[in-house]
């Protein structure tokens, strides 16, 4: 167990060296530089000077090793475009995208279950139908596309619901203001998500119930409640573990879209902000906490493992 | 109630057994919901394959004359805020998607199942390394990553295909992986490989299949997700670019005339909506059908 950790450990820090220099790489080659050094006024001399202030002289392994050495002390640098520290701009930026992140995840999760186990249960009736219909629907619909219709049937005609930013500017904060703000983005990141939750759920639940082992069970006098919870559910969760773990960097990628249709300001209105101007520091600094986010979930997913399904060994 | 229900009597347990299953078309064309998605799908991919012929405009002909007309006898769709024909756009743009999103799942589910095989047949060093390479991919924010990566190569549609596809196989592998490792222990591969199965024909014929019906699942939410990537990219104005139109890039058009023309934001919506629900309903009905326990 503890060579187990120390390996996962090793292994993280190799994985997480290699997705920083893929990106700095990546970034890197995009022609023209950052975008700060495409403003119109300023003279070749500047932009020389500023090439050279900023180190983007020096071949790529140098100046990797340099942003490397300074993230080792806790040092992210500096936003080209807004100056500030990126540990800053994180700080500032990483809550509210949590807070989104994870009243979607909560809403996908509950929803999802519950919908993919009934499904099963009842497949083919009236009730599955209705149910894979709403997740179909969940997985079929474009997330901007979705959003920007409840902003106008929640925002526009009934306005009931704000439709921008994640609190009232100039009001005492309060809950009820954050939740009000929170509800539509929340409710399209879990619509979107909860279908594949729904559809992995249904799909292993109804593998493991035309299973023969569940029709032991049941041959050897079960009860139908005993069966379900002891022998069907603890296996057909197990696949769906592993979709969960896995949505959790799809989720903060593909919160960058609901946060541009609801400016939200979180970090995914920020990663598309610095990609496009290749705002080099702040591009790097959203990889790299995304990657360790990624991997400790990834562990955790793993670990999971050992207690759901006996047969599985860790090596 | 539904606990008595749930309890296989006699007579269904053994009916699969005594009864000739229908084949694989009658048992599809059961699901009405399939057969309807399936009517559209040929349909959209009619449209799209002869849009020249259906279309009696230019998809990129400006008109300043004839800007966000309400749908008419002559303008099925009304038009844009260029004065172009809604429905032609439309046909257009169901080119340009329909080829990424096939074209991406395609190239992702074959690459994904092949390193998910490998990774759970051989274990040790190759599945160390493919599924660190796999947790690498998943690592970088994918939007993020095709944002990225789409601003440094451009976005070309062949440049889109393969971007799309090398961030999303991944699912794929892991559910390969996952199903290879559940299956690899049980007795009947064991008995396979006693009888003398090699490598490649345990992996194809016996551990493969068992991921067919989880592979079914996995690329109906391929192509739907490579549609919505492509949509979402084209939308957020790093996808495809006008004036060709895309589902995506009309909707970020669109979405500034809201209140002259509405319905322009709800046509493209619309069309992507249908679509993708289109592949899943199919994917799911394949799913069902194909499932070797269920009749």
């Amino acid at each position: 167990m503890t060579r187990y950790i120390v390996n996962r450990l090793v292994q993280s820090i190799v994985l997480i060296a290699f997705v920083s220099m893929l990106t700095f790489v990546l970034i890197h080659s995009a022609p023209g530089g950052p975008a700060v050094l495409l403003a119109p006024d300023m003279s070749k001399e500047q932009i020389e000077r500023a090439r050279k202030d900023l180190g983007l002289d020096d071949p790529i392994p140098v100046q990797y090793a340099r942003w490397a050495g300074l993230v080792v002390r806790g040092n992210l640098g500096k936003s080209y475009s807004q100056g500030l520290p990126v540990t800053d701009l994180l700080a500032r930026r990483l809550p509210e995208t949590l807070e989104l992140v994870f009243t979607g995840l909560a809403l996908a999760v509950i929803a999802g279950v519950i919908i993919g186990i009934v499904s099963a249960r009842k497949q083919y009736s009236w009730t599955d139908k209705v149910l894979t219909g709403f997740s179909f629907f969940g997985m079929s619909v474009p997330v901007f596309w979705f959003g920007l219709m409840l902003i106008i049937f929640f925002s526009i005609n009934l306005k009931i619901l704000p439709s921008a930013g994640s609190y009232t500017l100039g009001v005492p904060a309060s809950i009820l203001d954050r939740l009000a703000h929170l509800i539509l983005p929340a409710v399209v990141l879990a619509t979107a998500n909860l279908a594949q939750i729904a559809r992995y759920t249904r799909s292993s639940m109804l593998e493991v119930l035309n299973s023969d082992y569940l029709r032991t069970a049941r041959a050897k006098g079960l009860r139908e409640r005993a069966v379900m919870n002891r022998h069907a559910l603890r296996n057909a969760l197990i696949p769906i573990v592993t979709v969960v773990g896995l949505m959790i960097p799809r989720l903060v990628s593909g919160v960058a879209i609901t946060e541009s249709v609801f400016a939200w300001p979180g970090m995914g209105s920020l990663a598309v902000d610095s990609a496009v101007q290749r705002d080099y520091p702040v591009v790097m600094g959203i990889t790299l906490m995304v990657s360790v986010l990624v991997v400790v979930t990834n562990f955790l997913t793993d670990l999971s493992y050992l207690f759901l399904d006996p047969r599985v060994k860790l090596k | 109630m539904e606990a008595v229900s749930a309890v296989p009597t006699p007579e269904s347990v053994a009916a699969p057994a005594l009864r000739k299953r229908p084949g694989v078309l009658r048992r599809f064309s059961r699901n009405p919901f399939a057969v309807a998605a399936l009517g559209y799908l040929i349909l959209v991919i009619a449209a799209a394959v002869f849009a020249p012929a259906i279309a009696a405009y230019d998809p990129n002909r400006i008109e300043m004359g004839a800007t966000l007309l309400p749908p008419s006898a002559d303008h099925w769709l009304g038009t844009d805020e260029s004065g172009r024909d809604e429905f032609t756009r439309l046909l257009y743009g169901a080119r340009i998607s329909l080829t990424i999103g096939a074209a991406a799942m395609l190239l992702s589910v074959i690459l994904g199942s092949a390193i998910g095989a490998l990774a759970g047949f051989f274990g040790g060093m190759v599945d160390a390394l493919t599924m660190r390479l796999t947790d690498a991919m998943l690592s970088i924010p994918i939007f993020f990553f095709l944002l990225t990566v789409l601003a440094v190569f451009g976005s070309a549609v062949p440049t889109m295909i393969i971007a799309i596809a090398l961030s999303s196989w991944m699912t794929a592998a892991r559910v390969v992986r996952a199903e290879v490792l559940r299956t690899i222990n049980l007795d009947y591969v064991a008995a396979a490989r006693a009888l003398g199965a090699g490598s490649w024909r345990t992996v194809l014929l016996h551990l493969l299949p068992s991921a067919v019906p989880s592979m079914m699942v996995a690329s109906t939410i391929g192509v739907g997700q490579a549609i919505l990537t492509e949509s979402a990219l084209s939308y957020l104005g790093v996808g495809v670019q006008p004036p060709t139109a895309s589902w995506g890039n009309m909707l970020s058009n669109a979405q500034n005339y809201f209140f002259p023309a509405p319905l322009l934001a709800i046509w493209p919506g619309m069309m992507i909506l249908f679509t993708v629900l289109s592949f899943n309903f199919i994917g799911d009905s394949a799913r069902d059908t194909l499932s070797p326990y269920q009749n």
